[in-house]
């Protein structure tokens, strides 16, 4: 009888433990289902069942959108633009964070700790709330709203914006390195500039492979910068493009968001099959808000 | 002479373009935000001197402000209550309760997913799910046969909730990820102990546990009570520039608000240094609390 009590409670507690894990992710899980659904049909009903199956939604990979008379600038220029912005970030982060994790992790010099730990302040900052200075800044510099140059200091801003973490992490990799192999190659005659990029930088291509995807997805996503710093639509980035769509066409053409939609979410459905590993333990590993 | 030369020589090209990135993106803005927060700054960026009178307007004669503060409490102890309450729930659940390694690595996938969506993608995702005519939160409760608001964006409380859920699905995976990590790094010895004393789960949970997540625990709230307080892009993409008749707008969006909606740069670099203070006194706190090596730990838990 004891025995039978104990099951039932065991049975009862872990259908608990499966409901707390499960049941608040099922509307995250119907809200992807309806994107995925909407992408390719007129309507949808309760989320998950299509009505009208169509290509429609689509036609914007051909045709500019038109929306109320006005011809809106073509997805492939706006793709154009989300590239370029990307690995300008991804390019510039992954550069200055292999150069400066190996310094934070292996010379030593004055003021070491003290630069460490005011690194690790930063990574605690969010630098959002200094977005009026940098506007001051850009704009002073004539880097505001002028097309192609001001990407140039939107993606200097936002590498800046990450490099702490990605420093800090890229750090982390550097210090599991054994020192020996630093010291044999020093001792052979390599110079230290030439011993970071002969022998530790091979090294550490795991990280840098993580720091690179990490930074892809942070520029891709990165939404507040371009759309307050940009002002013409033909410099948008799709996160920004998709936004002025939201408040322009998508209470009338749900399913042309849907497309964008998706069509904005390829690049991190690729990482996500074939990088999770790598990602996980980015997310886990430095984690921001 | 010549080796401390080549050491100079090494530590600016490792460490030179890192600390230009951050004199241009952290330092200049935040001592530029200081300064511009002492003039009144015109649409062509003109300025004009007022001494403390920006502060003084904050303080006692914006109306906005009382309501601002109360959305900015709201918020936060919110968000809060999700992302180091609830995420505490997810981490202990996903590292003890579910034994198999795989199972419980799917969970912890799966409540990353919010994280992983571009944020204007999460947002639509959201705008659709709450719509009031096509969204399929009103369908679900009507179904139930309980009552639809007539919007849930337009006002508080509705409004609020909504605020709240969207960046607590967000926010849930931080504590979650922090929290697991902790009670796998516990000795297994201890449970075993536990049990063969006779302890349910509970008690383990009660008794071993949570007494030695003291300071994850800690150390997650505190570090999501400074980020909150500064974050606003989710409200930002729902609301716009109807945040603040919707009480939603934080103390941060304000901040932009009024800067890049209103055009009144000098007051809003005013209401930024509030955030900017906040900060760094939290920091300089939180380093004397958990002391500088304690901080460097979450950056080496391992999956």
């Amino acid at each position: 009888m004891a025995e039978l009590k104990r099951r039932v409670r065991r049975i009862l507690g872990s259908i608990l433990v499966y409901a707390v894990l499960t049941v608040p992710l099922i509307p995250i899980f119907l809200m992807y289902t309806w994107l995925f659904v909407q992408a390719f049909s007129d309507r949808v009903i309760f989320g998950i069942i299509p009505q009208g199956l169509t290509l429609r939604n689509w036609a914007f990979l051909n045709n500019p959108i038109v929306f109320g008379g006005i011809t809106h600038t073509s997805i492939w220029v706006i793709l154009r633009n989300t590239l370029i912005f990307t690995f300008g970030v991804t390019g510039l982060i992954t550069v200055v964070s292999s150069l400066s994790g190996y310094a934070l992790s292996r010379v030593q010099f004055k003021g070491r700790t003290e630069f460490m730990q005011f690194i690790l302040a930063l990574h605690a900052f969010p630098a959002v709330i200094l977005l009026i200075a940098v506007f001051y800044i850009l704009n002073k510099m004539g880097l505001y709203g002028k097309g192609l140059l001001a990407f140039l200091g939107i993606i200097i801003v936002k590498a800046g914006m990450e490099i702490p973490m990605s420093a800090w992490i890229l750090k982390g990799f550097f210090d599991v390195i054994p020192w020996d192999l630093e010291w044999a190659a020093l001792i052979d005659g390599c110079t230290r500039l030439g011993t970071w990029r002969r022998v530790i930088l091979p090294m550490i291509m795991p990280g840098i492979a993580a720091i690179s995807i990490f930074s892809f997805i942070a520029g891709w996503g990165e939404f507040i910068l371009v759309y307050t710093y940009m002002a013409t639509e033909e410099y948008f980035t799709l996160s920004v493009f998709i936004h002025r769509m939201i408040g322009e066409i998508m209470y009338v053409r749900w399913g042309t968001i849907a497309a964008l939609g998706v069509f904005y979410l390829l690049p991190i459905i690729f990482f996500f099959i074939f990088t999770q590993k790598a990602l996980l333990r980015i997310y886990i590993g430095g984690i921001k808000r | 002479m010549i080796k401390a030369l080549r050491k100079a020589v090494l530590l600016i090209v490792l460490l030179g373009p890192l600390s230009a990135l951050i004199a241009f993106t952290w330092i200049a803005p935040a001592v530029l935000t200081t300064f511009l927060s002492f003039f009144d700054v015109g649409l062509g960026l003109q300025l004009r001197p007022v001494g403390l009178e920006n502060f003084y307007r904050i303080l006692y004669r914006d109306i906005w402000v009382p309501q601002i503060l109360q959305t900015t409490v709201i918020y936060v102890l919110g968000v809060l209550a999700i992302n180091s309450g609830f995420g505490l729930v997810l981490g202990i659940l996903t590292a003890y309760f579910v034994k198999r390694e795989s199972v419980s690595l799917f969970f912890r996938t799966a409540w990353l997913l919010p994280r992983m969506t571009p944020g204007v993608l999460y947002v639509v995702l959201w705008m659709w799910f709450v719509d009031t005519r096509y969204g399929l939160l009103n369908a679900i409760l009507s179904m139930l046969g309980l009552p639809t608001p007539y919007s849930w964006l337009l006002s508080k409380p509705h409004s609020q909730i909504i605020m709240i859920a969207i960046n607590g699905y967000v926010g849930a995976s931080y504590g979650m990820i922090i929290y697991s990590a902790a009670v796998k790094s516990i000795p297994t010895d201890f449970f075993n102990a536990a049990k063969v004393d006779g302890a349910s789960d509970l008690q383990i949970v009660r008794y071993v546990i949570l007494p030695l997540l003291k300071w994850p625990i800690l150390f997650v709230t505190a570090w999501q009570t400074l980020s909150l307080l500064a974050s606003y892009e989710y409200i930002l993409m729902v609301w716009g520039d109807t945040a603040r008749q919707a009480n939603v707008e934080v103390w941060a969006l304000y901040t932009y608000d009024r800067a890049f909606w209103l055009y009144d740069y000098g007051y809003a670099a005013a209401l930024s240094v509030f955030l900017v203070a906040a900060g760094l006194i939290m920091i300089v706190l939180y380093m004397k609390i958990f002391g500088f090596r304690r901080l460097m730990e979450p950056s080496r838990v391992e999956v």
